[in-house]
Protein backbone atom coordinates (compact mmCIF):
# COMPACT_ATOMS: atom_id res chain seq x y z
CA UNK A 1 0.00 0.00 0.00
CA UNK A 2 0.93 3.95 -0.91
CA UNK A 3 0.68 6.08 1.46
CA UNK A 4 1.75 10.02 1.79
CA UNK A 5 2.20 12.34 4.67
CA UNK A 6 1.92 16.16 4.25
CA UNK A 7 3.75 18.09 6.93
CA UNK A 8 2.38 22.11 6.19
CA UNK A 9 5.31 23.84 8.37
CA UNK A 10 5.26 27.44 9.13
CA UNK A 11 8.21 27.19 6.85
CA UNK A 12 8.78 24.16 4.57
CA UNK A 13 6.41 22.12 3.29
CA UNK A 14 7.74 18.58 3.73
CA UNK A 15 5.82 15.27 2.01
CA UNK A 16 6.78 11.46 2.58
CA UNK A 17 5.52 8.74 0.73
CA UNK A 18 5.65 4.97 2.00
CA UNK A 19 5.21 1.71 0.36
CA UNK A 20 4.10 -0.89 2.66
CA UNK A 21 6.05 1.53 5.71
CA UNK A 22 9.46 2.16 3.49
CA UNK A 23 9.89 5.42 2.12
CA UNK A 24 10.07 5.67 -1.90
CA UNK A 25 10.10 9.55 -2.27
CA UNK A 26 9.92 12.84 -0.06
CA UNK A 27 10.56 15.96 -0.64
CA UNK A 28 10.99 19.78 0.77
CA UNK A 29 9.55 22.63 -0.32
CA UNK A 30 9.23 26.94 1.04
CA UNK A 31 5.93 27.27 2.25
CA UNK A 32 5.95 30.78 0.34
CA UNK A 33 3.09 32.64 -0.31
CA UNK A 34 0.35 30.26 -1.00
CA UNK A 35 0.44 27.34 1.20
CA UNK A 36 -1.84 25.28 -1.41
CA UNK A 37 -0.07 25.55 -4.68
CA UNK A 38 3.45 24.92 -2.82
CA UNK A 39 1.49 21.85 -0.65
CA UNK A 40 0.85 20.52 -4.64
CA UNK A 41 4.27 21.07 -5.60
CA UNK A 42 5.93 18.95 -3.13
CA UNK A 43 3.49 16.33 -3.09
CA UNK A 44 3.96 16.25 -7.30
CA UNK A 45 8.28 16.16 -6.31
CA UNK A 46 7.50 13.41 -4.07
CA UNK A 47 5.53 10.83 -6.13
CA UNK A 48 8.21 12.12 -9.26
CA UNK A 49 11.29 10.72 -6.75
CA UNK A 50 9.08 7.92 -5.86
CA UNK A 51 7.84 6.97 -9.67
CA UNK A 52 4.24 6.60 -9.16
CA UNK A 53 1.35 8.69 -9.97
CA UNK A 54 -0.58 10.99 -7.35
CA UNK A 55 -3.09 8.95 -7.83
CA UNK A 56 -2.15 5.65 -6.72
CA UNK A 57 -1.75 7.04 -3.01
CA UNK A 58 -4.36 5.39 -1.12
CA UNK A 59 -4.21 7.81 1.72
CA UNK A 60 -2.69 11.38 2.66
CA UNK A 61 -2.22 12.55 6.26
CA UNK A 62 -1.31 15.94 6.65
CA UNK A 63 0.11 17.69 9.67
CA UNK A 64 1.79 20.80 10.90
CA UNK A 65 0.20 24.60 11.28
CA UNK A 66 -1.08 24.74 7.60
CA UNK A 67 -2.86 20.99 7.88
CA UNK A 68 -6.42 21.88 7.21
CA UNK A 69 -5.70 23.44 4.08
CA UNK A 70 -3.67 21.03 2.69
CA UNK A 71 -4.85 19.58 -0.84
CA UNK A 72 -6.09 16.34 -1.68
CA UNK A 73 -5.65 15.20 2.19
CA UNK A 74 -7.91 12.69 3.09
CA UNK A 75 -7.01 13.02 7.23
CA UNK A 76 -4.91 15.25 9.53
CA UNK A 77 -3.49 14.32 12.20
CA UNK A 78 -1.80 16.88 15.00
CA UNK A 79 1.89 17.04 15.64
CA UNK A 80 2.48 15.91 18.97
CA UNK A 81 0.86 12.60 17.12
CA UNK A 82 3.91 12.66 14.10
CA UNK A 83 6.37 13.39 15.97
CA UNK A 84 5.76 10.29 18.18
CA UNK A 85 5.48 7.68 15.28
CA UNK A 86 7.44 9.21 13.03
CA UNK A 87 11.15 9.57 15.81
CA UNK A 88 10.25 5.89 16.82
CA UNK A 89 10.11 4.45 13.04
CA UNK A 90 14.01 5.01 13.33
CA UNK A 91 14.54 4.60 17.27
CA UNK A 92 12.26 2.60 18.57
CA UNK A 93 13.54 2.64 21.75
CA UNK A 94 12.63 6.69 22.43
CA UNK A 95 10.37 8.07 24.84
CA UNK A 96 10.79 11.39 24.06
CA UNK A 97 10.71 13.45 20.99
CA UNK A 98 11.45 16.83 21.47
CA UNK A 99 10.73 19.03 18.48
CA UNK A 100 12.22 22.44 17.57
CA UNK A 101 10.80 24.14 14.73
CA UNK A 102 10.94 27.56 13.67
CA UNK A 103 7.96 28.73 15.18
CA UNK A 104 7.47 25.93 17.81
CA UNK A 105 8.70 23.78 20.38
CA UNK A 106 7.59 20.53 21.50
CA UNK A 107 8.25 17.79 23.52
CA UNK A 108 6.59 14.55 23.88
CA UNK A 109 6.67 11.84 25.98
CA UNK A 110 5.76 8.50 24.04
CA UNK A 111 5.59 4.82 24.77
CA UNK A 112 7.09 1.50 22.72
CA UNK A 113 4.30 1.85 20.05
CA UNK A 114 4.50 5.19 19.42
CA UNK A 115 1.70 6.51 21.04
CA UNK A 116 1.82 9.48 23.00
CA UNK A 117 1.71 9.47 26.66
CA UNK A 118 2.35 13.20 27.22
CA UNK A 119 3.26 16.43 25.64
CA UNK A 120 4.48 20.30 26.14
CA UNK A 121 4.08 22.76 23.48
CA UNK A 122 5.35 26.22 23.04
CA UNK A 123 3.60 28.27 20.82
CA UNK A 124 3.40 31.25 22.10
CA UNK A 125 6.83 32.88 21.96
CA UNK A 126 9.70 33.03 19.76
CA UNK A 127 11.98 32.42 22.67
CA UNK A 128 12.06 28.67 22.31
CA UNK A 129 11.57 28.59 18.92
CA UNK A 130 14.19 28.57 15.53
CA UNK A 131 13.22 31.98 14.86
CA UNK A 132 15.03 33.05 17.34
CA UNK A 133 18.16 31.92 16.46
CA UNK A 134 17.33 33.13 12.75
CA UNK A 135 17.16 36.45 14.44
CA UNK A 136 20.59 36.42 16.36
CA UNK A 137 22.47 35.29 13.32
CA UNK A 138 20.93 37.93 11.29
CA UNK A 139 22.03 40.59 13.96
CA UNK A 140 25.34 39.10 13.82
CA UNK A 141 25.36 39.33 9.99
CA UNK A 142 26.28 35.16 9.89
CA UNK A 143 24.65 32.31 8.08
CA UNK A 144 22.52 29.90 10.09
CA UNK A 145 24.63 27.40 9.49
CA UNK A 146 28.00 29.80 10.66
CA UNK A 147 26.10 30.89 13.31
CA UNK A 148 25.87 26.88 14.89
CA UNK A 149 29.54 26.01 13.54
CA UNK A 150 31.48 28.49 15.55
CA UNK A 151 29.28 28.47 18.92
CA UNK A 152 31.18 25.20 19.19
CA UNK A 153 34.34 27.35 19.41
CA UNK A 154 33.48 28.90 22.73
CA UNK A 155 34.43 27.85 26.07
CA UNK A 156 32.95 30.73 27.58
CA UNK A 157 29.49 30.91 29.43
CA UNK A 158 28.11 34.59 29.05
CA UNK A 159 24.22 34.41 30.78
CA UNK A 160 21.57 36.68 28.29
CA UNK A 161 19.45 38.99 30.47
CA UNK A 162 16.83 38.90 27.93
CA UNK A 163 14.22 36.43 27.36
CA UNK A 164 12.00 37.80 24.87
CA UNK A 165 13.39 37.40 20.80
CA UNK A 166 13.30 40.80 20.18
CA UNK A 167 14.79 42.30 23.52
CA UNK A 168 17.93 39.88 23.03
CA UNK A 169 18.56 41.08 19.80
CA UNK A 170 19.54 44.07 21.01
CA UNK A 171 21.14 42.57 23.58
CA UNK A 172 23.61 40.75 21.22
CA UNK A 173 23.87 43.82 19.50
CA UNK A 174 25.38 45.68 22.90
CA UNK A 175 27.48 42.45 23.02
CA UNK A 176 28.94 43.53 19.62
CA UNK A 177 29.65 46.95 20.03
CA UNK A 178 31.65 45.48 23.45
CA UNK A 179 33.62 43.88 21.40
CA UNK A 180 32.85 40.38 22.45
CA UNK A 181 34.09 37.89 20.38
CA UNK A 182 31.34 36.06 18.13
CA UNK A 183 31.61 32.39 19.04
CA UNK A 184 31.09 33.79 22.73
CA UNK A 185 27.47 35.38 21.83
CA UNK A 186 26.49 32.66 19.39
CA UNK A 187 27.05 30.14 22.52
CA UNK A 188 25.38 32.60 24.75
CA UNK A 189 21.93 32.97 22.24
CA UNK A 190 22.35 28.68 22.01
CA UNK A 191 22.28 28.12 25.73
CA UNK A 192 19.68 30.03 25.94
CA UNK A 193 17.09 29.05 23.65
CA UNK A 194 17.94 25.48 25.09
CA UNK A 195 17.31 26.49 28.25
CA UNK A 196 13.95 27.29 27.10
CA UNK A 197 13.65 24.05 25.86
CA UNK A 198 15.27 22.20 29.04
CA UNK A 199 12.85 23.53 31.38
CA UNK A 200 9.40 22.25 28.60
CA UNK A 201 11.40 19.31 28.67
CA UNK A 202 11.26 18.92 32.68
CA UNK A 203 7.63 19.16 32.75
CA UNK A 204 7.19 16.55 30.42
CA UNK A 205 10.09 14.40 32.32
CA UNK A 206 13.27 13.51 31.01
CA UNK A 207 12.72 9.54 30.06
CA UNK A 208 15.57 8.08 27.75
CA UNK A 209 16.17 7.50 25.13
CA UNK A 210 15.36 11.19 23.83
CA UNK A 211 15.19 12.06 20.16
CA UNK A 212 15.75 15.64 18.57
CA UNK A 213 13.85 16.45 15.29
CA UNK A 214 12.63 19.58 13.20
CA UNK A 215 14.92 21.79 11.67
CA UNK A 216 16.61 23.46 14.40
CA UNK A 217 18.62 19.74 14.78
CA UNK A 218 20.87 20.62 11.74
CA UNK A 219 22.28 23.62 14.36
CA UNK A 220 25.40 21.61 16.01
CA UNK A 221 25.64 24.65 18.49
CA UNK A 222 22.14 24.23 19.61
CA UNK A 223 22.34 20.39 20.02
CA UNK A 224 25.22 21.01 21.91
CA UNK A 225 23.82 23.60 24.16
CA UNK A 226 21.05 21.10 24.67
CA UNK A 227 22.92 17.96 25.50
CA UNK A 228 24.81 19.83 28.29
CA UNK A 229 21.49 21.35 29.66
CA UNK A 230 19.84 17.70 29.69
CA UNK A 231 22.74 15.96 31.15
CA UNK A 232 21.51 13.12 28.76
CA UNK A 233 22.66 12.01 24.93
CA UNK A 234 20.45 13.05 22.04
CA UNK A 235 19.95 11.04 19.05
CA UNK A 236 18.71 12.98 15.90
CA UNK A 237 17.39 10.96 13.02
CA UNK A 238 18.90 11.74 9.79
CA UNK A 239 16.98 14.25 8.03
CA UNK A 240 15.24 15.05 10.79
CA UNK A 241 13.20 17.59 9.11
CA UNK A 242 10.86 15.10 7.60
CA UNK A 243 10.00 12.91 11.38
CA UNK A 244 6.63 15.31 10.39
CA UNK A 245 5.91 14.28 7.08
CA UNK A 246 7.07 10.94 7.86
CA UNK A 247 4.47 10.07 11.08
CA UNK A 248 1.43 11.68 9.20
CA UNK A 249 2.57 8.70 6.30
CA UNK A 250 2.28 6.15 9.02
CA UNK A 251 -1.12 7.58 10.26
CA UNK A 252 -2.18 7.19 6.75
CA UNK A 253 -0.96 4.25 7.13
CA UNK A 254 -3.28 3.12 9.47
CA UNK A 255 -5.88 4.77 8.37
CA UNK A 256 -6.15 3.50 4.79
CA UNK A 257 -6.48 -0.36 5.88
CA UNK B 1 21.73 44.53 9.75
CA UNK B 2 20.19 47.39 8.74
CA UNK B 3 21.82 48.29 5.30
CA UNK B 4 22.30 51.64 3.98
CA UNK B 5 19.94 52.75 1.38
CA UNK B 6 17.20 50.63 4.19
CA UNK B 7 14.80 53.90 5.59
CA UNK B 8 14.63 53.41 9.26
CA UNK B 9 11.56 53.66 9.56
CA UNK B 10 11.00 52.74 13.36
CA UNK B 11 13.63 55.40 13.77
CA UNK B 12 11.74 58.26 15.97
CA UNK B 13 13.02 62.10 16.07
CA UNK B 14 14.69 63.00 19.03
CA UNK B 15 15.05 66.37 20.09
CA UNK B 16 15.30 68.88 22.96
CA UNK B 17 13.94 71.75 24.33
CA UNK B 18 14.65 74.70 27.29
CA UNK B 19 12.69 77.61 28.00
CA UNK B 20 14.05 80.94 26.37
CA UNK B 21 12.11 83.22 29.00
CA UNK B 22 14.02 81.66 31.68
CA UNK B 23 17.43 83.15 33.33
CA UNK B 24 18.90 80.48 35.71
CA UNK B 25 21.37 82.47 36.85
CA UNK B 26 19.87 83.50 39.90
CA UNK B 27 18.40 80.55 40.76
CA UNK B 28 18.98 78.96 43.93
CA UNK B 29 18.92 74.99 43.11
CA UNK B 30 19.08 73.63 40.11
CA UNK B 31 18.98 69.81 39.92
CA UNK B 32 18.60 67.55 37.23
CA UNK B 33 17.22 63.52 36.44
CA UNK B 34 18.60 61.59 33.42
CA UNK B 35 16.56 58.33 32.50
CA UNK B 36 19.16 55.76 30.75
CA UNK B 37 16.24 53.48 29.12
CA UNK B 38 16.53 50.15 27.35
CA UNK B 39 15.86 52.08 24.17
CA UNK B 40 15.55 56.03 24.79
CA UNK B 41 17.42 58.27 27.14
CA UNK B 42 16.05 61.48 28.62
CA UNK B 43 17.71 64.41 30.78
CA UNK B 44 15.50 67.00 32.26
CA UNK B 45 16.66 70.39 34.53
CA UNK B 46 14.74 72.27 36.92
CA UNK B 47 15.49 75.75 37.86
CA UNK B 48 14.22 76.07 41.30
CA UNK B 49 11.44 73.55 40.84
CA UNK B 50 10.65 74.71 37.56
CA UNK B 51 11.14 72.87 33.82
CA UNK B 52 13.66 74.45 32.16
CA UNK B 53 15.37 72.41 29.71
CA UNK B 54 15.35 68.53 28.32
CA UNK B 55 16.03 66.30 25.68
CA UNK B 56 15.06 62.90 24.71
CA UNK B 57 17.18 60.64 22.25
CA UNK B 58 18.22 57.33 21.15
CA UNK B 59 20.28 54.96 24.14
CA UNK B 60 23.31 53.84 22.75
CA UNK B 61 24.86 50.95 23.51
CA UNK B 62 27.03 51.90 26.69
CA UNK B 63 24.99 53.90 29.58
CA UNK B 64 27.48 56.18 30.43
CA UNK B 65 27.65 57.60 26.80
CA UNK B 66 24.14 57.88 26.15
CA UNK B 67 23.67 59.66 29.77
CA UNK B 68 26.24 62.18 28.80
CA UNK B 69 24.61 62.45 25.21
CA UNK B 70 21.63 63.40 26.78
CA UNK B 71 22.80 65.63 29.17
CA UNK B 72 24.80 67.38 26.37
CA UNK B 73 21.75 67.87 24.90
CA UNK B 74 20.06 69.03 26.98
CA UNK B 75 22.60 71.55 28.86
CA UNK B 76 23.29 72.78 24.69
CA UNK B 77 22.23 76.73 24.34
CA UNK B 78 22.08 76.94 27.98
CA UNK B 79 24.86 78.47 29.16
CA UNK B 80 25.19 76.45 32.01
CA UNK B 81 27.51 73.78 32.60
CA UNK B 82 27.41 70.58 34.85
CA UNK B 83 29.64 72.41 37.73
CA UNK B 84 26.19 74.76 37.72
CA UNK B 85 24.01 71.47 38.72
CA UNK B 86 23.73 71.08 42.47
CA UNK B 87 22.12 67.48 42.43
CA UNK B 88 21.66 64.95 39.47
CA UNK B 89 19.51 61.98 40.50
CA UNK B 90 20.04 59.11 37.68
CA UNK B 91 17.03 56.56 36.76
CA UNK B 92 15.59 54.20 34.64
CA UNK B 93 17.44 50.90 33.33
CA UNK B 94 21.24 52.37 32.97
CA UNK B 95 20.85 54.34 36.63
CA UNK B 96 24.05 52.97 38.21
CA UNK B 97 26.01 53.97 35.15
CA UNK B 98 25.40 57.57 35.15
CA UNK B 99 29.03 58.69 35.93
CA UNK B 100 27.93 62.55 37.26
CA UNK B 101 24.81 61.14 39.21
CA UNK B 102 24.93 61.89 42.96
CA UNK B 103 22.14 58.79 43.14
CA UNK B 104 20.49 56.05 41.47
CA UNK B 105 16.73 56.06 41.64
CA UNK B 106 14.39 53.19 40.39
CA UNK B 107 12.16 54.49 37.25
CA UNK B 108 9.15 52.93 39.43
CA UNK B 109 9.66 55.46 41.82
CA UNK B 110 10.32 58.12 39.65
CA UNK B 111 7.87 57.82 37.19
CA UNK B 112 5.15 58.23 40.09
CA UNK B 113 6.84 61.32 41.25
CA UNK B 114 6.81 62.42 37.49
CA UNK B 115 3.64 61.96 37.14
CA UNK B 116 2.05 63.99 40.19
CA UNK B 117 3.47 66.79 38.68
CA UNK B 118 2.60 66.22 35.12
CA UNK B 119 -0.68 65.74 35.72
CA UNK B 120 -1.50 67.29 39.31
CA UNK B 121 -1.92 65.42 42.67
CA UNK B 122 -5.66 63.51 41.66
CA UNK B 123 -3.24 60.57 39.37
CA UNK B 124 -3.82 57.44 41.10
CA UNK B 125 -2.76 55.00 38.35
CA UNK B 126 0.14 55.76 36.00
CA UNK B 127 0.49 53.28 33.23
CA UNK B 128 4.31 53.85 31.54
CA UNK B 129 4.93 52.53 28.51
CA UNK B 130 8.08 52.29 27.57
CA UNK B 131 10.54 50.99 24.84
CA UNK B 132 11.25 47.77 26.96
CA UNK B 133 8.82 47.39 29.23
CA UNK B 134 5.13 48.27 30.86
CA UNK B 135 4.65 49.26 33.91
CA UNK B 136 1.18 49.88 35.54
CA UNK B 137 1.76 52.41 39.04
CA UNK B 138 -0.74 53.12 41.93
CA UNK B 139 0.43 55.90 43.57
CA UNK B 140 -0.77 58.42 46.31
CA UNK B 141 -1.71 62.09 46.39
CA UNK B 142 2.01 63.31 47.07
CA UNK B 143 3.24 60.76 43.98
CA UNK B 144 4.56 57.80 46.15
CA UNK B 145 4.44 54.64 44.98
CA UNK B 146 1.77 52.15 46.59
CA UNK B 147 2.06 49.38 44.26
CA UNK B 148 3.11 48.45 40.72
CA UNK B 149 3.44 45.56 37.95
CA UNK B 150 5.43 44.95 35.34
CA UNK B 151 5.93 42.97 32.24
CA UNK B 152 9.89 43.86 30.91
CA UNK B 153 10.02 39.96 29.84
CA UNK B 154 8.62 40.16 26.70
CA UNK B 155 8.15 42.62 23.95
CA UNK B 156 4.09 42.64 23.36
CA UNK B 157 3.12 45.99 24.68
CA UNK B 158 5.83 47.57 24.02
CA UNK B 159 7.99 50.31 22.07
CA UNK B 160 9.95 48.29 20.66
CA UNK B 161 7.23 45.99 19.69
CA UNK B 162 5.98 49.08 17.62
CA UNK B 163 8.96 50.12 16.26
CA UNK B 164 9.25 46.55 14.84
CA UNK B 165 5.89 46.71 13.00
CA UNK B 166 6.47 50.45 11.93
CA UNK B 167 9.35 48.78 9.79
CA UNK B 168 7.69 45.68 8.89
CA UNK B 169 4.85 48.37 7.16
CA UNK B 170 7.02 50.97 6.18
CA UNK B 171 5.02 53.41 8.05
CA UNK B 172 7.19 55.80 9.87
CA UNK B 173 6.63 55.08 14.00
CA UNK B 174 4.96 58.64 14.57
CA UNK B 175 2.08 57.59 11.85
CA UNK B 176 1.68 54.56 12.95
CA UNK B 177 -1.04 55.84 15.87
CA UNK B 178 -3.27 57.92 13.52
CA UNK B 179 -3.26 55.70 10.55
CA UNK B 180 -4.69 52.81 12.75
CA UNK B 181 -7.58 54.77 13.83
CA UNK B 182 -8.24 55.63 9.74
CA UNK B 183 -9.90 52.17 8.82
CA UNK B 184 -13.72 52.00 8.42
CA UNK B 185 -14.31 49.28 10.52
CA UNK B 186 -12.77 47.70 13.90
CA UNK B 187 -10.10 44.33 12.76
CA UNK B 188 -9.95 41.53 15.07
CA UNK B 189 -6.78 41.62 17.07
CA UNK B 190 -3.43 40.35 15.77
CA UNK B 191 -3.80 37.16 17.72
CA UNK B 192 -0.42 36.25 18.44
CA UNK B 193 1.49 37.61 21.88
CA UNK B 194 5.39 37.16 20.53
CA UNK B 195 6.29 39.83 18.75
CA UNK B 196 7.93 37.49 16.09
CA UNK B 197 4.98 35.16 15.71
CA UNK B 198 2.88 38.71 15.40
CA UNK B 199 5.21 39.71 12.38
CA UNK B 200 4.67 36.63 10.61
CA UNK B 201 0.99 36.77 11.19
CA UNK B 202 0.61 40.08 9.92
CA UNK B 203 2.87 39.04 6.75
CA UNK B 204 0.08 36.50 5.82
CA UNK B 205 -2.59 39.43 6.70
CA UNK B 206 -0.64 41.54 3.79
CA UNK B 207 -0.93 38.82 1.73
CA UNK B 208 -4.36 38.25 1.98
CA UNK B 209 -5.15 41.46 0.83
CA UNK B 210 -5.15 43.37 4.12
CA UNK B 211 -4.23 47.35 4.07
CA UNK B 212 -1.02 48.30 6.00
CA UNK B 213 -3.55 50.32 7.91
CA UNK B 214 -6.02 47.40 8.90
CA UNK B 215 -3.19 45.69 10.34
CA UNK B 216 -1.78 48.76 12.19
CA UNK B 217 -5.27 48.75 13.43
CA UNK B 218 -5.34 45.09 14.34
CA UNK B 219 -1.89 45.32 15.88
CA UNK B 220 -2.99 48.46 18.02
CA UNK B 221 -5.93 46.56 19.45
CA UNK B 222 -3.98 43.83 20.39
CA UNK B 223 -1.30 46.30 22.19
CA UNK B 224 -4.08 48.21 23.80
CA UNK B 225 -5.86 44.68 25.27
CA UNK B 226 -2.55 43.27 26.26
CA UNK B 227 -2.06 46.01 28.39
CA UNK B 228 -5.41 46.32 29.90
CA UNK B 229 -4.88 43.11 31.51
CA UNK B 230 -1.97 44.12 33.01
CA UNK B 231 -3.85 47.39 34.50
CA UNK B 232 -6.85 45.12 35.71
CA UNK B 233 -4.46 42.98 38.22
CA UNK B 234 -2.93 46.30 39.84
CA UNK B 235 -6.33 47.65 39.97
CA UNK B 236 -7.54 50.58 37.91
CA UNK B 237 -8.39 53.81 40.23
CA UNK B 238 -9.22 57.53 38.96
CA UNK B 239 -7.37 59.89 37.69
CA UNK B 240 -5.71 57.91 35.32
CA UNK B 241 -2.72 58.56 33.17
CA UNK B 242 0.01 57.58 30.45
CA UNK B 243 3.40 58.45 30.16
CA UNK B 244 6.19 57.10 27.82
CA UNK B 245 6.73 57.09 24.18
CA UNK B 246 3.31 54.87 23.38
CA UNK B 247 1.53 57.54 24.73
CA UNK B 248 2.22 59.47 21.73
CA UNK B 249 0.43 56.80 19.61
CA UNK B 250 -3.15 58.06 19.45
CA UNK B 251 -4.04 54.37 18.10
CA UNK B 252 -3.12 52.06 20.91
CA UNK B 253 -4.56 55.05 23.27
CA UNK B 254 -7.79 55.28 22.29
CA UNK B 255 -8.30 51.49 21.97
CA UNK B 256 -6.84 51.22 25.74
CA UNK B 257 -8.75 54.11 27.03
CA UNK B 258 -12.08 52.91 25.49
CA UNK B 259 -11.48 48.96 26.67
CA UNK B 260 -11.30 50.66 30.04
CA UNK B 261 -14.00 53.02 29.78
CA UNK B 262 -11.60 55.25 30.99
CA UNK B 263 -10.27 58.82 30.07
CA UNK B 264 -6.59 59.20 30.15
CA UNK B 265 -5.95 62.96 31.58
CA UNK B 266 -4.06 65.17 29.19
CA UNK B 267 -0.60 66.88 30.45
CA UNK B 268 1.20 70.16 28.76
CA UNK B 269 4.59 67.63 29.57
CA UNK B 270 6.13 65.42 27.05
CA UNK B 271 5.04 61.63 28.53
CA UNK B 272 8.54 61.00 28.07
CA UNK B 273 10.17 62.48 30.02
CA UNK B 274 7.81 61.69 32.81
CA UNK B 275 10.86 59.22 34.57
CA UNK B 276 13.84 62.13 34.17
CA UNK B 277 11.22 64.95 35.74
CA UNK B 278 10.83 62.23 38.61
CA UNK B 279 14.47 62.35 38.96
CA UNK B 280 14.71 65.76 38.85
CA UNK B 281 12.12 66.37 41.37
CA UNK B 282 13.97 63.98 43.62
CA UNK B 283 17.38 65.44 43.34
CA UNK B 284 15.59 69.03 44.88
CA UNK B 285 14.37 67.27 47.73
CA UNK B 286 18.20 65.69 48.32
CA UNK B 287 19.81 69.17 47.34
CA UNK B 288 17.18 70.73 49.94
CA UNK B 289 17.42 67.75 52.45
CA UNK B 290 21.28 68.16 52.08
CA UNK B 291 21.52 72.01 52.60
CA UNK B 292 19.34 72.01 55.59
CA UNK B 293 21.42 69.21 57.65
CA UNK B 294 24.88 70.89 56.42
Amino acid sequence: MITAGIDMGAKYIKVVILKDDKIIGKSNVPTGFDQTESAGKALEAAAKEAGIEISSIKHIAATGAGRKIAPLANSTITEVSVAAKGATYFYPSVRTVIEVGAEEGRVVKCNERGKVEDFAINEKCAAGAGSFTEAMARALELKLEEFGEISLKSDKSIPMNAQCAVFAESEVVSLVHAKTPKPDIAKAVHDAIASRIVSMVRRVGINEDVALVGGVSYNPGFVDSLKRGLETTVVIPDQAEYIGALGAALAAGERGE
Amino acid sequence: MMSDDKKEFWRWKEYNWRDENKDWKGAELISAGVDVGSVSSQAVILVDGELYAYSNMRTGSDSPNSARNAMNWALEDTGMTYDDLHYVVGTGYGRVNVPFANRAITEIACHARGGNLMYGPTVRTILDMGGQDCKAIRCDERGKVQNFLMNDKCAAGTGRGMEVFADLLSIPIEEVGDLSLEVDEEPPPVSSTCVVFAKSEASSLLREGWSKKRVLAAYCSAMAHRVVSLLERVGVEKDFAITGGIAKNSGVITRLTKELNLEALKSKYDTQIAGALGAALFAKTLMEKQRKSA
